[in-house]
């Protein structure tokens, strides 16, 4: 019984590292893709939503490829002593991978619904450009965006394949909620499956009743 | 010489072309652009802001060049001490109309809290009658409300001159008849330049020292508020 509350501790750690550093990125990201014009635009948006798409099995492999021991990545960080395979911070990037294009396509979608001319109306009043997406553009989309950063929250939390292509299944360090409900049906542990089958699903009910209420986006208008 | 603008720029693309040329010098401190929609005034008014970058010309306000594409002179709208009265207003809608006013005073990646007090912006408050509304959010305002929002915020930081782009447009016509007095005491008692655009040839008899007309992409000029078209130079 107490494993379920170890791996439920660490599912909760795994996807909440994976959240921030998705919700980094993807605001980032989604940021530019809705202001900047350039060359290739669709496609490398299009290239950013494949984790969605992709078996996790998949990503898992592209993973391994690029922060294995031998990877392109991995290879260097091999080097300067950081293993990532096979740990809970290989989780968080298989997690973080995952959850990246659910707050990458919310925040561009809320960032165009901004009215550029709120942000022309900051420059001319003296407003620096870094400043004006802190004070104008972010407040404006912060609720688009807050829907996607839960729904990347809920799928962190239900991450299997590259999770366990990268981080494995080792009880207490890397086996998260999803991975210690396939291990214990695979051990016949019926009751600690159902424990942990019902721990995770009152938790992704709980995110998603909070997506679902911050979803229908308040269209900020033209005052 | 207040205004002196020589603006060129081709817009468009995928066949529709649109080429503004304006050029005017002007030393009125109520100066409209009056012209039909679509004429170019707004690019206009956006070039001298900053908003827009002509690829051609400059833009000269009382002998100091904002943008002059032959020396290499672009300064950025933040750095231009403009205001800019867009024709909706574009108040932050999540801030409140004190913190909207106070907006270009507060430096920094933070907004004014909404307790944020500075005796500027309670002086324009003040002198808009805006006090009692001053926690409301720009969603609970009137249109006449909303436009006096959009100037104080726009007067608090003491630009060298203002834009206004279609200021009456978004209000009822007995309103627009008193707001258009108030703007033009306003102009009287601050003595900032002003130019206004509009296609609405009652804003040009109750505001304009100086008329420049604009139509598809250029410009005549013509003295007080005779409309009569008068050759531009260039």
């Amino acid at each position: 019984m107490e494993s379920a509350w170890v791996a439920l501790g660490l599912s909760l750690k795994v996807a909440l590292w994976a959240t921030a550093f998705a919700m980094v990125f993807g605001v980032a990201v989604g940021y530019a893709l809705s202001r900047w014009r350039f060359p290739g635009r669709e496609l490398l948006d299009s290239l950013l939503l494949l984790p969605m798409v992709l078996p996790p099995t998949v990503l898992g492999y592209y993973l391994l490829v690029l922060v294995g021991r031998r990877g392109w990545l991995g290879g260097w960080l091999d080097k300067l002593g950081i293993h990532l395979i096979f740990t809970w911070q290989g989780a968080v990037i298989a997690a973080t991978v995952v959850a990246f294009p659910f707050v990458c396509k919310s925040a561009r979608a809320a960032f165009e619904t901004v009215d550029p001319q709120f942000e022309q109306a900051a420059r001319v009043l003296g407003t620096p450009e870094p400043a004006i997406f802190f004070r104008v553009s972010l407040p404006l989309a912060w609720r688009g965006i807050l829907a996607g950063v839960l729904l990347a929250f809920a799928r962190a939390l239900g991450e299997f394949g590259a999770t366990l292509m990268v981080a494995g299944s080792i009880p207490g360090k890397t086996q998260t909620l999803s991975i210690a409900v396939y291990e214990a049906v695979q051990a016949g542990q019926d009751e600690t499956a159902n424990l942990l089958v019902l721990i995770t699903s009152a938790c992704c009910v709980s995110v998603l009743l909070l997506a679902g209420r911050l979803a229908p986006l308040r269209l900020v208008g033209r005052n | 010489m207040i205004w002196d603008l020589d603006v060129h720029k081709l817009m468009g693309s995928n066949g529709h072309r649109f080429r503004l040329d304006i050029a005017f010098r002007s030393d009125s401190r109520r100066l409209v652009l009056f012209g039909p929609s679509g004429a170019g005034k707004s690019l206009t008014l956006q070039a001298i802001a900053g908003l827009l970058r002509p690829d051609a010309g400059h833009v000269r306000l009382e002998g100091q060049a904002l943008f002059d594409a032959d020396r290499g002179i672009d300064l950025p709208p933040q750095q231009r001490r403009l205001a800019y009265l867009f024709q909706d207003y574009a108040l932050f809608p999540h801030l409140t109309v004190r913190q909207n006013v106070g907006f270009g005073l507060a430096g920094g990646w933070r907004n004014p809290r909404r307790h944020f007090r500075h005796e500027m912006v309670e002086r324009w408050l003040r002198s808009f009658e805006l006090e009692a509304l001053a926690d409301r959010y720009p969603d609970q305002l009137s249109g006449g409300q909303r436009q006096r929002t959009a100037l104080a915020r726009a007067l608090v930081s003491e630009p060298r001159a203002l834009l206004l782009d279609e200021p009456f447009a978004a209000l009822d016509s007995q309103l627009r008849r008193r707001l258009r007095a108030e703007l033009a005491e306003l102009q009287q008692r601050l003595s900032t330049p002003m130019v206004l655009i509009t296609h609405d040839e009652a804003d040009v008899q109750a505001f304009a020292d100086e008329v420049v007309c604009i139509d598809a992409g250029s410009a005549t000029q013509a003295v007080g508020n005779e409309l009569a078209a008068q050759a531009a130079p260039a």
